[in-house]
C-alpha cells in the first residue's frame, strides 16, 4: 500500500475546492492535492449550462462551465494538482484519508490540513414519501440535467416537475426547449422557492402552468411511468380530497431540495448540525476536529456560486493559517437561531475574529418590510432591514470584527423581526 | 388601453406590476414597482423582451455535447427558431471556450459561441 503526505487535501474540485486550492496556494502553501471522483473538475457547474453565474464576482452574466473554467485555469496556472477519477473513501480525525482510483489503486495519504468541499445531492424519491409504483421514468431534475446537457440524451417526452427549486425550474426550461412538453410544475408550499427570475423566464415564458399548495397523490405505470395525479393541500400539507387533476406523461422529475453530503464528514467524527446538515463551523469554516475544514454546498446550501468561492476562499486562508501556525483559534462565542431564521452559519465564533464575521441563514418564511436583528446579552448588536427576507434567498448579515471585545455574553441569537406573509 | 400583469425579475421582492400599453402595443405606463430598475424593465419586456439563449450542440467524435449560448441577449420570439436552428449544428473538436460556431444567428446581432473547449480525443 502507497503512502503519501500533503500539506493539504481538499475533497471535491468543483467551485468550493478549486477556490479554496487556489487561496490556499495564494497562501503560500506549495504542497497540495486535490481529488475527484468524476473525471473532469467544475462540479455540478459542468452541467448547468445556462447563464446567470458570476454577477456579483465578475460582474457579468456567465454559463456554469465558463464560471468554473476560469477556476481550472487559475488552480492550472498556479501547478495545483486535481486528481480525477479518484473517490475518497474515509476520512479520520487525525487527518488520515483513503481513496481508490483506477490508475493508482488503494491510498492513504496523510494531511496538514484538510477542506471537505464534496458539495450535495437531491433528495431523493424515497426521502419524499410519494404514493404509487415504482415504474421507470422518474428522476431528480439534476440526474435529467446530466442527462440532457452531459450525454446528450432525453429522458422523456411528457414531463411533469414536482418541487419548484431553480434546478427543476431550469430543467422545465430545457426540457420545452429540446422538444418535449412540460405539462405543469407542482409545488407543495404556498411559494416558490426558486428565483423570480427563473419563475419567468423558464414557466411563463412557455406558458408551463405553477400549481403552489399542490402535491403528487398518485403515481402510475407499471414498467415506465404513463401519468400522475396532484391535489390540492390544506395548511397542514393534507391532500384535499376532489382537488385531483390527472396527467398523463412518461416522466417525472424531482426538485425537491438539496442536501449536504457528509457521509466522510460523519466518518471522521465531525459534529453535524441537523439545521443545515452541514458540519457545525466556527468563523474561519473550521469544523469541530482541529484541522478539518469546510466550505461550499457541504456546509450548507447556497443559491449562488458566487457565495460558495468567496466562502471558499475564506476557507483555504484559513487551512493555509493552520499549517503555517498550528493556529487554531478557540471559539467563544455560539450563534443561535431565532423566530424566523433557520441554520445559521457559521455556528460558533472566535473570542477575537481576524476578519469580519458573515452570518447566513435562510428566513423559515416569507417576511415582508422585516427586519433582522442580532444580539448578544440582551444587546442589540445588529439591525438591517429589507423589503423582503425570503427562504428562497440566503440571508447575510456582516458583523465587525471590533465589536466582538466589546460583547460581555457569549450566546449571540439571530432573528427576523416582522410578519410572516404567504408569498 | 390594455394592460398587462408582468412580475419583476430584477431582485427577490419580485413586484407585481401593472403595464398600460396603446391600441398599437405601445409602452404607456407603469405601476406597481417599487425602483426605477422595475420601470426600465416593465418597458423593456413590454416592447422588446430578450433572452440569452443556451443549448448545447453534438461534436462528432466525442460522446459529450458541446455547450454553447447567444454572445447577447436576443428578442424572446426567436428562441424556438434558433433552437431549431441548433438542431442541425454539429461541430468537430478542437473547440475552445469562446469560439464562434455560427456568426450572427438569424440577423440578431448575436453570435452562437461555445462555452467550453472541447480537446481532441485521444486516439
Amino acid at each position: 500500500m502507497n503512502n503519501q503526505y500533503v500539506d493539504l487535501l481538499i475533497v471535491g474540485s468543483g467551485p468550493a475546492g478549486l477556490a479554496a486550492a487556489i487561496s490556499a496556494r495564494e497562501e503560500g502553501i506549495e504542497s497540495i492535492l486535490v481529488l475527484e471522483r468524476e473525471q473532469e473538475p467544475g462540479g455540478i457547474l459542468r452541467q448547468c449550462i445556462h447563464n446567470g453565474f458570476g454577477l456579483h464576482r465578475f460582474h457579468e452574466e456567465l454559463t456554469g462551465p465558463e464560471y468554473a473554467q476560469r477556476d481550472i485555469d487559475r488552480v492550472r496556472e498556479l501547478n495545483i494538482p486535481v486528481e480525477c477519477g479518484t473517490t475518497v473513501l474515509s476520512v479520520s480525525g487525525n487527518r488520515v484519508i483513503t481513496c481508490v482510483s483506477a490508475s493508482k489503486g488503494f491510498r492513504r495519504i496523510e494531511a496538514g490540513a484538510v477542506i471537505l468541499a464534496m458539495g450535495c445531492r437531491e433528495r431523493p424519491r424515497g426521502a419524499l414519501c410519494t404514493p404509487g409504483t415504482r415504474c421507470a421514468g422518474i428522476y431528480s431534475a439534476g440526474t435529467a440535467q446530466r442527462f440532457v446537457n452531459l450525454e446528450g440524451f432525453m429522458p422523456g417526452k411528457k414531463v411533469v416537475i414536482l418541487g419548484s427549486g431553480d434546478i427543476g425550474l431550469i430543467m422545465a426550461r430545457r426540457m420545452t426547449l429540446q422538444g418535449a412538453k412540460v405539462l405543469a410544475c407542482v409545488e407543495i408550499m404556498p411559494y416558490s422557492s426558486g428565483l423570480n427570475r427563473n419563475i419567468v423566464q423558464c414557466l411563463e415564458d412557455y406558458g408551463i402552468p405553477l400549481y403552489l399548495q399542490h402535491t403528487v397523490t398518485d403515481i402510475r405505470g407499471r414498467e415506465r411511468l404513463t401519468g400522475i395525479t396532484i391535489a390540492r393541500v390544506d395548511e397542514k400539507r393534507v391532500p384535499v380530497p376532489g382537488t385531483e387533476i390527472h396527467f398523463d406523461c412518461d416522466t417525472l422529475l424531482l426538485s425537491c431540495g438539496l442536501i449536504p453530503e457528509n457521509e466522510l464528514s460523519q466518518g471522521a467524527g465531525i459534529d453535524i448540525s441537523p439545521l443545515t446538515s452541514g458540519p457545525v463551523v466556527s468563523d474561519n469554516l473550521e469544523t469541530s476536529v482541529p484541522g478539518i475544514f469546510s466550505c461550499g454546498n457541504v456546509l450548507h446550501v447556497h443559491d449562488l456560486v458566487d457565495h460558495v468561492s468567496n466562502e471558499s476562499f475564506k476557507a483555504g486562508k484559513a487551512a493555509a493559517s493552520f499549517i503555517r501556525n498550528s493556529f487554531h483559534a478557540e471559539t467563544r462565542f455560539v450563534v443561535c437561531d431565532g423566530a424566523g431564521v433557520r441554520g445559521t452559519v457559521p455556528q460558533r465564533i472566535s473570542a477575537a475574529p481576524q476578519e469580519d464575521v458573515q452570518l447566513m441563514f435562510r428566513p423559515s418564511g416569507v417576511f415582508r418590510n422585516a427586519t433582522a436583528v442580532v444580539e448578544c446579552g440582551g444587546q442589540e448588536i445588529l439591525r438591517k432591514k429589507a423589503m423582503i427576507y425570503t427562504p428562497g434567498e440566503m440571508a447575510v448579515l456582516t458583523l465587525h470584527k471590533e465589536l466582538f471585545c466589546t460583547l460581555s455574553d457569549h450566546i449571540i441569537t439571530v432573528r427576523i423581526e416582522g410578519e410572516k406573509t404567504n408569498g | 388601453m390594455d394592460n398587462k400583469i408582468i412580475t419583476c425579475i430584477n431582485c427577490p421582492v419580485g413586484c407585481r406590476m401593472t403595464v398600460s400599453l396603446s391600441e398599437d402595443g405601445g409602452f404607456v405606463s407603469v405601476t406597481g414597482n417599487t425602483c426605477p430598475r422595475g420601470a426600465l424593465y416593465a418597458k423593456q419586456e413590454c416592447t422588446e423582451p430578450l433572452r440569452v439563449i443556451t443549448a448545447v450542440i453534438p461534436v462528432s467524435g466525442s460522446n459529450l455535447p458541446l455547450s454553447v449560448k447567444t454572445s447577447g441577449p436576443v428578442p424572446k420570439e426567436k428562441i424556438s427558431a434558433i433552437m431549431h436552428l441548433l438542431g442541425n449544428v454539429t461541430v468537430s473538436a478542437p473547440v475552445c471556450t469562446g469560439e464562434i460556431i455560427v456568426p450572427d444567428v438569424l440577423g440578431t446581432g448575436a453570435d452562437i459561441i461555445a462555452t467550453r473547449s472541447v480537446a481532441c480525443e485521444k486516439l
